[in-house]
C-alpha cells in the first residue's frame, strides 16, 4: 500500500523451475511493484512470497542474493564510476568471503580468491558478449549494453532465478532479438527467469507462461497462445490487433 | 598493480629522505601535521569517497583518540603503546554503536547528525574538566618510545608519524582494490544494486565507519605525543570540515588524492601567513577556484591541466608548421 492506495491485491502465482514467465499488463499495472514486493525492495503489507517452498517474506535484497534470487532494474542501476569487469565482480560478492581485515593486509587467501573472481567475472561478460568491454568504465557504456552488464552482473551471483524488469526498454530490433537468444541461454544454463515486458512480440515468443497485471489484480495466466485468445486480456491491454 | 607498487615505493624513498633535505625544523614540523592530516583524510575518504556516506563529525574520533591516549599517559601514568592500542580500539566499538542508528539516515540527514555527533564530544572535552583539564587542555602528554629511542625531537616525530601515515596508505589502498572496496564504491554508486548483489550495504557502511574512526584515534594518540598537549579547540567543529575539504580538494575516492589534499591545506596556512589578517580570505578563494576548476579534485584536475596545456602547445606547433 502506498498512502492508502492499495497498489497490488490478491496476485498469487507460482512459477515453475527452468521456465520463462512474462509478467505483462498496463502502465500502472504494479509489475515492477510486484518485482519491488518479491525482491524485499518493498514490505508488503500482506501476503507471502516462497522460493522452493520455503518462505522468503519481507527479506532483504542482500539475503535474498545467497539464496539464489537476483534482479535486474527497469532504468538501468549500473555501478557507473567502476569499470565493467568490476561491476560484474561485485556480483561475485555473495560467492566470495574475504574480510575487511583479510582485504586489508591482503592474505594470501584473499589474492586466491581476487584472482577467481576476476577469471569468472571475464566469463560472464564473455557469457552476454561484453568481453572486450572489461575496462571500460560502466558509465560510459551505451544504455543497450549497460542492460547487458546488468545481466552479466545478475548471473555472476549464480542464481536460480533471475527477475528482469523491461529488458528489453530502450533496445533496438536487433539489440532485442540478441536480448531474445541470450535469454534463452540463461534459462539452457537451469536458471528460471521471470521478466516484465512491453515488447508483446519478446513476450511471445519466448515465454513459457504469461500473467497479465491489470490494476494491481491478476487479470489472467496462461500460455501465450491462451494469453492472445483470453478476451478480458485483449479488452484491457492488448487490444485488437 | 605493479604501478601501484612503484607509486608507493616512491612516496616512501621521499619520506626517507625528506629530513635530510629539509634541514630546517620548522618545515619538518609542518610535515609531521601533514601526515596526521594524511591519516584523517584518507580515514575520512574511505567512508566519503569510497562508500559515500558523509561525515561532518570525524574531528570527534581524533579528538577522544587524542584526549583517552592523554589521560591514560599523563594522568595515570600507562605506557602510551597500550594506551593507544585501547583508545583505538575503544573509539572503534563507540563509532560502530553511533554509526548503527545514525547510518540509517543518508545525504543532509546523516550529516546533520554526524555534525551533532562531532558538537557532543566537543562539549565534554571542554566540560569534563577533572579529567581532560577543559579549555585550557591537558599538558605532560610522555613522548613515544621504543625502548631507548624516544621520539623527542622534530626529525624522530617526522619518521615516527610518517611511518604510520605510510602504514595507512598502504593498507587503504589494499582495502579499496578488494572485494569490499569494490562492494563499498558499489554502495556509493547504487546502493539498491549492490544489495541485490548481496551486499549488506547497512552493515559495510557501519563496519566502513568504525575503521575510518579507528585511524582517526590512532592519529589522535599520535598527535598527542607528538604536541605533548591536548585542547578542545583543535578537535572542534571547524577541523571536521577542514577534513571533508582535504578530501574534496584532493580528489574523492582516491588515496593519494587524501595525500595530496591534506598537505595542500596544512601548507596553504602557513604560506599565507605573509598576508597577514587577509590569509583566511585568499586561502577560501583558492578553495572555491579548485572546487571550480577542479571538480575531481586535485589528483584529477593536475594530470587533465597537463593533458590540455600539452594539446594546446601541440596546436600551436601545428600551427606554426
Amino acid at each position: 500500500m502506498f498512502g492508502g492506495i492499495t497498489a497490488l491485491e490478491d496476485v498469487s502465482f507460482a512459477v515453475s523451475p527452468g521456465s520463462i514467465t512474462g509478467v505483462i499488463g498496463p502502465n500502472g499495472a504494479g509489475k515492477t511493484t510486484l518485482f519491488n514486493i518479491i525482491t524485499g525492495i518493498y514490505t508488503q503489507t500482506s501476503g507471502h512470497v516462497y522460493l522452493d517452498n520455503k518462505p522468503i517474506t519481507g527479506f532483504p535484497p542482500e539475503r535474498l542474493a545467497p539464496l539464489g534470487m537476483v534482479r535486474t532494474f527497469q532504468n538501468i542501476e549500473l555501478f557507473s564510476q567502476m569499470t565493467v569487469l568490476e561491476n560484474v565482480m561485485v556480483g561475485l560478492h555473495t560467492g566470495s568471503k574475504s574480510g575487511i581485515l583479510s582485504c586489508v593486509l591482503k592474505l594470501p587467501g584473499h589474492l586466491r580468491e581476487e584472482r577467481a573472481i576476476r577469471e569468472r567475472a571475464q566469463h560472464w561478460l564473455d557469457f552476454v558478449g561484453l568481453g572486450d568491454a572489461a575496462s571500460i568504465v560502466a558509465g560510459n557504456l551505451p544504455f543497450g549494453k549497460g542492460r547487458l552488464l546488468e545481466i552479466a552482473r545478475a548471473l555472476a551471483i549464480e542464481p536460480r532465478i533471475i527477475l528482469m524488469d523491461e529488458p528489453a526498454a530502450g533496445l533496438n530490433s536487433r539489440e532485442t532479438a540478441e536480448l531474445a537468444q541470450l535469454i534463452r541461454r540463461i534459462r539452457e544454463s537451469g536458471i528460471t527467469i521471470v521478466l516484465v515486458e512491453h515488447d508483446m512480440e519478446l513476450v511471445m515468443d519466448i515465454c513459457d507462461a504469461i500473467l497479465v497485471l491489470n490494476l494491481g489484480r491478476l487479470l489472467a495466466a496462461g500460455t501465450p497462445r491462451e494469453i492472445q485468445e483470453n478476451q478480458a486480456v485483449v479488452d484491457a491491454y492488448l487490444g485488437e490487433g | 598493480m605493479k604501478r601501484a607498487f612503484v607509486h608507493f615505493l616512491i612516496l616512501a624513498v621521499l619520506v626517507l629522505i625528506a629530513p635530510f633535505l629539509f634541514k630546517g625544523g620548522y618545515l619538518m614540523n609542518v610535515l609531521v601535521f601533514v601526515g596526521i592530516n594524511t591519516m584523517l583524510a584518507v580515514a575520512l575518504n574511505l567512508l566519503l569517497g569510497f562508500a559515500g556516506q558523509i561525515s561532518l563529525g570525524h574531528a570527534a574520533f581524533f579528538g577522544l583518540g587524542a584526549y583517552s591516549s592523554g589521560i591514560m599517559t599523563a594522568t595515570f601514568g600507562i605506557n602510551p603503546w597500550p594506551a593507544m592500542v585501547f583508545s583505538a580500539v575503544a573509539v572503534m566499538v563507540l563509532a560502530f554503536a553511533v554509526g548503527f542508528p545514525i547510518l540509517k539516515l543518508k545525504g543532509h540527514y546523516l550529516a546533520m547528525a554526524t555534525l551533532g555527533m562531532g558538537i557532543i564530544v566537543y562539549i565534554v572535552f571542554n566540560e569534563a574538566v577533572a579529567l581532560t583539564g577543559g579549555p585550557s587542555g591537558l599538558s605532560g602528554i610522555p613522548s613515544l618510545a621504543l625502548g631507548k629511542l624516544v621520539f623527542d625531537n622534530d626529525v624522530k616525530n617526522f619518521y615516527l608519524i610518517w611511518a604510520f601515515t605510510l602504514t595507512t596508505v598502504l593498507l587503504s589502498l589494499n582495502l579499496v582494490n578488494s572485494r569490499v572496496g569494490r562492494a563499498l564504491r558499489a554502495i556509493h554508486d547504487s546502493e539498491v544494486a549492490a544489495r541485490v548483489m548481496g551486499v549488506n550495504a547497512r552493515l559495510l557502511k557501519v563496519q566502513i565507519f568504525a575503521l575510518s574512526a579507528f585511524i582517526s584515534a590512532i592519529a589522535g594518540s599520535l598527535y598527542a605525543h607528538t604536541m605533548a598537549f591536548v585542547s578542545p579547540a583543535s578537535f572542534g567543529f571547524n577541523f571536521s570540515v577542514e577534513l571533508v575539504t582535504m578530501v574534496i580538494i584532493g580528489g574523492l575516492g582516491s588515496i593519494y588524492g587524501s595525500l595530496l589534499g591534506a598537505a595542500l591545506l596544512t601548507f596553504l596556512p602557513e604560506m599565507l601567513r605573509a598576508f597577514q589578517d587577509y590569509d583566511i580570505v585568499i586561502y577560501g578563494l583558492i578553495l572555491i577556484l579548485m572546487t571550480m576548476f577542479m571538480p575531481g579534485g586535485l589528483v584529477r584536475g593536475i594530470p587533465a591541466m597537463i593533458g590540455s596545456l600539452r594539446v594546446r602547445r601541440g596546436k600551436e606547433g601545428e600551427e606554426r608548421a
